[in-house]
């Protein structure tokens, strides 16, 4: 029904648009009357109809006194058709009526049957009449239509005020913000609302009587708000879901930011972590003192966890006491330890993580408890101690071997503070830490330990080398000056006795004398083999070595010795192996000195019985001591020599004792010889020097004893001559000028050609054809006599003798040379059996000549063992 | 004069060498040869002229003592050649030298008339060295008169 209504009002809209206000008020008046029908329904369109009647008819009027018969005819027109929309209108409205009276119907039916016959008045009336009739249906009228009009009126312009500020509002607040997505909405909804605005506010002019202009304004208004209200509605279809839609996103996107926040905060905490531990890692490494590692270890922990206290409790030397070490806040800390065998203790050990333990657990309470009531959470780890002896090379070291350290953080009293996961891990990455550099901090002390050590030794040996040097220095110095000091008295000694021999002498004198040179011709020796020695020990004793007659060698040993050996009446024989070399390269002297010494030892300790000296070529199957290998060289071979004697012997515990030196085995026998004891140790280390060996044998006491040396000797490539004793190799021309020579020859050309030979070599030369004459010719001046001794049946060698009885001082006599035709070996021994220093085969060349001469004044000392 | 010189000298040498080849001198001699110098230029002349006295001495001796009736001493034989050996080895007359030594050992085994041969031939032979020395010698003094020197004869 209502809807018909509006479609009829709308024709009816349609119809009258161009009507006037008062139409239009008229509609309004049933719009509202439609609103309000069972109230104030007849009062209110009575009233209007009244008054509108009566304005038509001013109106009409005025038309009519203006001569506007124009305007008249538009005004009847417009009154007309205002009736007969009144009609229609009161006929719908009886109709719609619940219970319409007849004279209602009955006038309205006439109405509609003849609307153009109307008169105003009477229809107005007749209108109002019945629409009073009609209205007496419906409730009664209202008395004070003004007041609510008022209201009305009040209630209009507030609307307008609140629908103009609105938009404003909305303007300033979106102007504020700066996104807004859908400015144009919220255009569009400031424009409908301000329209609203403006229909309210020129709904203002419309309760009193008012002009087409005001009419039409509102007219303008109420559409321009009906298009834009329906854009409006329309739009917010479409807008609404997407600003929802907007309003979860967003949503979404403050719960995806809380999120990050969250992880973000996570992410920093762990990354403040890492830093703190690198940078307390950083501080502990820097020093390797173990003092300043634990203290910083503290004093950083101290600062990044914001700790009250932190303390370390290390184990003690007995290991079962924890003894309180460091602190942090409190600068000296008492002695104070608790048992290692607590439980807390124990379940700290245990693991490697860190501990929570209660506040009041020993390690824990440190200060006094001064009232705080809540004590901050308490974390325990174990710092483990590793000894140089832990590190094996395969594996980590064995966790019963290990020995802890306690490291106790106490946050903060009173706060709210939980010790977090990440800050437990800190700790414990901070104690493995510690562990580590304290490690190093104990090995570095180690070595530091042994680096001292050393150098101390070092200097204690610095200063023994440094006096066993000086006591050498020292020791040299002596033995220099003992040498040099005690020789010039000892030569001045011994010349002089021996002077002193020469002149006329009584038998005491002379055996006084005689004496003296015994002796210090002794002193002398013994200085000798005294400063031998210490060369010897020193290691500057050089071997000279030279070529020499190992044959002659030792026939000069034994003439040396047989004067004593005759008087000892002990026989002496030299057994010389065939394969002996004759010529050998070694050190002569020294070589003679040993065997001097063994053969003299020999004699010396022998009473009776026979002793042999045998010499042969060793090879290395011969029997030799154990630690001495013999082997034969090319150009170098072993000389081996026995002495073996029948005398006291030695016992063979002594033996070793033999060759040190001063050492004497005391018996009777013994202690009437002379000697120092030097000998045998002189002769040893001689020995050594040429690369041998010596020993003793013996079977025991008073069964004799051999005494055996190994020597290595060179081979000499030199050829043998034979009858020569010595060829030089290379002869010099030596200038024999002035050389005093004595030829004795008894066969004259002989004579003369040898005279004639050395005078060719510068010699003065005196001959002789007899030995008579030759004995008598000779004297002190000449230095060689050259005898012819092949003259059958004479025995010219004995002329040498007598040259050896007449110059008994071996300085004055002159060099016997025999000039023979053969030089068979029994006549070379011959000569040297009778004192010759030489042989020469006839005819001599004057190379030879030469060669001999110069060999003989320059070897004079060999001939002189001879 | 060149030429002559060294004809002679050619002469001379070729004298030499034979004489060394023929058994008649040998390395003694040249020994004997050196020993000539300024400072005894005649050296070489004096001794053999002793030599050759001693020969003539002592070869006397010989037969003397070989000439005996009765019994020969022959140790006084061998005395003499003993000293004839000497003195012939002393100047290097070689042939004389062995002579001697053969003559020695007949002595020895108291040979008589080995001995007697062996005198006989020591006599031929030493006159003939004594010829033939004194042929060099001519030489010697020819080349020297001739004004050149005598040369060295090497005997290889």
């Amino acid at each position: 029904m209502g809807v018909d209504f509006l479609v009829g009002m709308a024709n009816l809209m349609h119809i009258q648009l161009t009507l006037e206000p008062e139409l239009k008020l008229l509609y309004r008046i049933n719009a509202q009357s439609w609103k309000d029908i069972n109230v104030d329904v007849n009062h209110k369109v009575e009233s209007r109809l009244k008054l509108k009647f009566l304005e038509l008819e001013l109106k009409l009027l005025h038309c009519v006194k203006a001569h506007s018969w124009k305007n008249t005819e538009i005004l009847t027109a417009n009154v007309t058709r205002a009736v007969e929309t009144i009609a229609l209108l009161l006929v719908t409205m009886v109709m719609m009526l619940p219970t319409p009276s007849s004279s209602c119907s009955s006038s309205v039916v006439s109405l509609s049957q003849n609307p153009k016959s109307i008169r105003f008045d009477s229809f107005s009336r007749s209108v109002s009449n019945h629409m009073m009739e009609v209205c007496n249906c419906i409730e009664p009228q209202w008395p004070a239509d003004e007041l609510l009009m008022k209201y009305q009126y009040i209630s209009d312009f507030f609307i307008a005020v609140a629908y103009f500020s609105i938009p404003l509002e909305l303007i300033y607040f979106v102007k504020k913000s700066a996104v807004f997505p859908y400015r144009w909405v919220l255009v569009q909804f400031g424009a409908f609302i301000v329209l609203c605005g403006a229909t309210h506010l020129i709904n203002l002019w419309t309760f009193t009587t008012h002009s087409r202009t005001v009419a039409l304004v509102m007219t303008t208004a109420k559409v321009l708000t009906a298009v834009v209200s329906c854009a409006t509605a329309l739009m917010l279809v479409h807008i609404i879901p997407d600003l929802l839609s907007v309003k979860t996103r967003e949503l979404f996107l403050k719960n995806k930011a809380a999120e990050l926040d969250r992880e973000m905060g996570l992410i920093r905490t762990q990354e403040e972590t890492g830093r703190h531990v690198r940078m307390l890692t950083h501080e502990i490494r820097s020093t390797l003192d173990r003092h300043t590692i634990l203290k910083t270890t503290l004093v950083e922990l101290g600062r990044t966890l914001a700790l009250e206290e932190c303390a370390l409790w290390m184990p003690t030397r007995t290991g079962l006491e924890l003894q309180l070490s460091y602190t942090l806040r409190q600068q000296h800390p008492v002695e104070y330890t608790v048992p290692i065998q607590l439980p807390v203790i124990n379940q700290v050990f245990g693991t490697s993580r860190a501990v929570k333990i209660s506040p009041n657990s020993p390690v824990a309470r440190l200060r006094p408890v001064s009232g705080k009531y809540l004590l901050g959470e308490v974390v325990a780890v174990r710092v483990p101690l590793l000894h140089l002896s832990n590190f094996q090379i395969n594996d980590w070291p064995e966790l019963s071997t290990k020995r802890y350290a306690l490291m106790v953080l106490m946050l903060p009293s009173d706060s709210a503070r939980q010790w977090h996961v990440h800050e437990l891990e800190l700790v414990e990455v901070v104690a493995d830490q510690v562990a580590v550099a304290l490690s190093h901090a104990a090995i570095l002390e180690e070595s530091m330990r042994a680096r001292d050590l050393l150098m101390e030794q070092n200097v204690a040996l610095d200063i023994a080398r440094r006096e066993a040097e000086t006591a050498i220095r020292a020791r040299n110095d002596f033995l220099a000056v003992m040498n040099h000091e005690m020789r010039t008295p000892m030569h001045a000694i011994i010349a002089l006795s021996s002077l002193l021999q020469e002149t006329e002498l009584t038998p005491e004198q002379r055996l006084m004398v005689e004496t003296v040179l015994k002796s210090s011709s002794l002193l002398a020796t013994l200085m000798n083999d005294v400063l031998d020695l210490s060369r010897l020990e020193d290691g500057s004793l050089q071997l000279e070595l030279g070529t020499f007659n190992l044959h002659t060698l030792f026939r000069e040993v034994l003439n040396l010795i047989k004067p004593i050996a005759v008087v000892k009446k002990l026989p002496i024989t030299l057994n010389l192996a065939p394969d002996l070399p004759e010529f050998v390269v070694g050190d002569e002297k020294r070589l003679m000195q040993i065997i001097l010494n063994i053969v003299g030892n020999a004699v010396k300790f022998s009473k009776q019985g026979c002793i042999s000296v045998t010499a042969l070529v060793t090879k290395s199957d011969n029997r030799a001591p154990p630690d001495f290998f013999v082997v034969q060289t090319g150009s170098h071979f072993y000389l081996r020599v026995k002495v073996k004697d029948l005398g006291a012997g030695i016992n063979p515990q002594d033996i070793p004792k033999l060759f040190t030196k001063f050492a004497q085995t005391q018996s009777l026998a013994t202690r009437s010889s002379g000697g120092s004891g030097l000998g045998l140790a002189i002769s040893k280390r001689f020995v050594n020097l040429m690369e041998g060996n010596i020993w003793i044998e013996s079977e025991g006491v008073g069964k004799g004893c051999t005494a055996i040396f190994d020597v290595k000797l060179g081979i000499s490539n030199e050829s043998k001559q034979s009858g020569i004793p010595k060829v030089p190799a290379n002869p010099q021309h030596v200038n024999f000028a002035g050389l005093k020579v004595l030829v004795m020859d008894e066969n004259g050309v002989s004579r003369m050609v040898t005279k004639g030979l050395l005078v060719h070599l510068g010699c003065e030369v005196t001959t002789v054809s007899s030995t008579e004459e030759c004995l008598r010719v000779v004297s002190h001046e000449h230095r060689v006599v050259f005898m012819d001794v092949c003259t059958p049946g004479v025995e010219n060698y004995q002329i040498a003798l007598c040259i050896h009885e007449k110059f008994t001082k071996r300085h004055q006599r002159p060099l016997l040379v025999a000039l023979t035709g053969n030089t068979d070996k029994s006549t070379k021994e011959k000569c040297m059996s009778f004192g010759l220093d030489g042989v020469l085969l006839k005819p001599v060349s004057l190379d030879n000549m030469r060669n001999v001469l110069s060999d003989l004044l320059e070897h004079r000392v060999l001939y002189e063992a001879m | 004069m060149d030429a002559l010189v060294a004809q002679l000298q050619m002469q001379y040498r070729n004298y030499t060498v034979s004489l060394y080849q023929q058994g008649f001198l040998d390395d003694q001699f040249t020994e004997l040869k050196k020993l000539q110098d300024d400072a005894s230029p005649d050296f070489v002349a004096e001794v053999l002229s002793l030599f050759f006295e001693d020969c003539v001495k002592l070869i006397g001796n010989m037969a003397r003592a070989l000439d005996q009736t009765g019994t020969v001493d022959f140790s006084q034989v061998g005395a003499s050649v003993h000293q004839l050996k000497g003195s012939s080895s002393s100047v290097g007359a070689k042939r004389v030298k062995g002579l001697c030594i053969t003559f020695k050992e007949y002595c020895e085994a108291n040979n008589y008339e080995g001995c007697v041969r062996c005198l006989q031939q020591v006599d031929i032979e030493f006159k003939a060295l004594q010829t033939k020395l004194q042929d060099m010698f001519n030489l010697e003094k020819q080349i020297i008169q001739a004004g050149g020197k005598v040369p060295q004869v090497d005997i290889n």
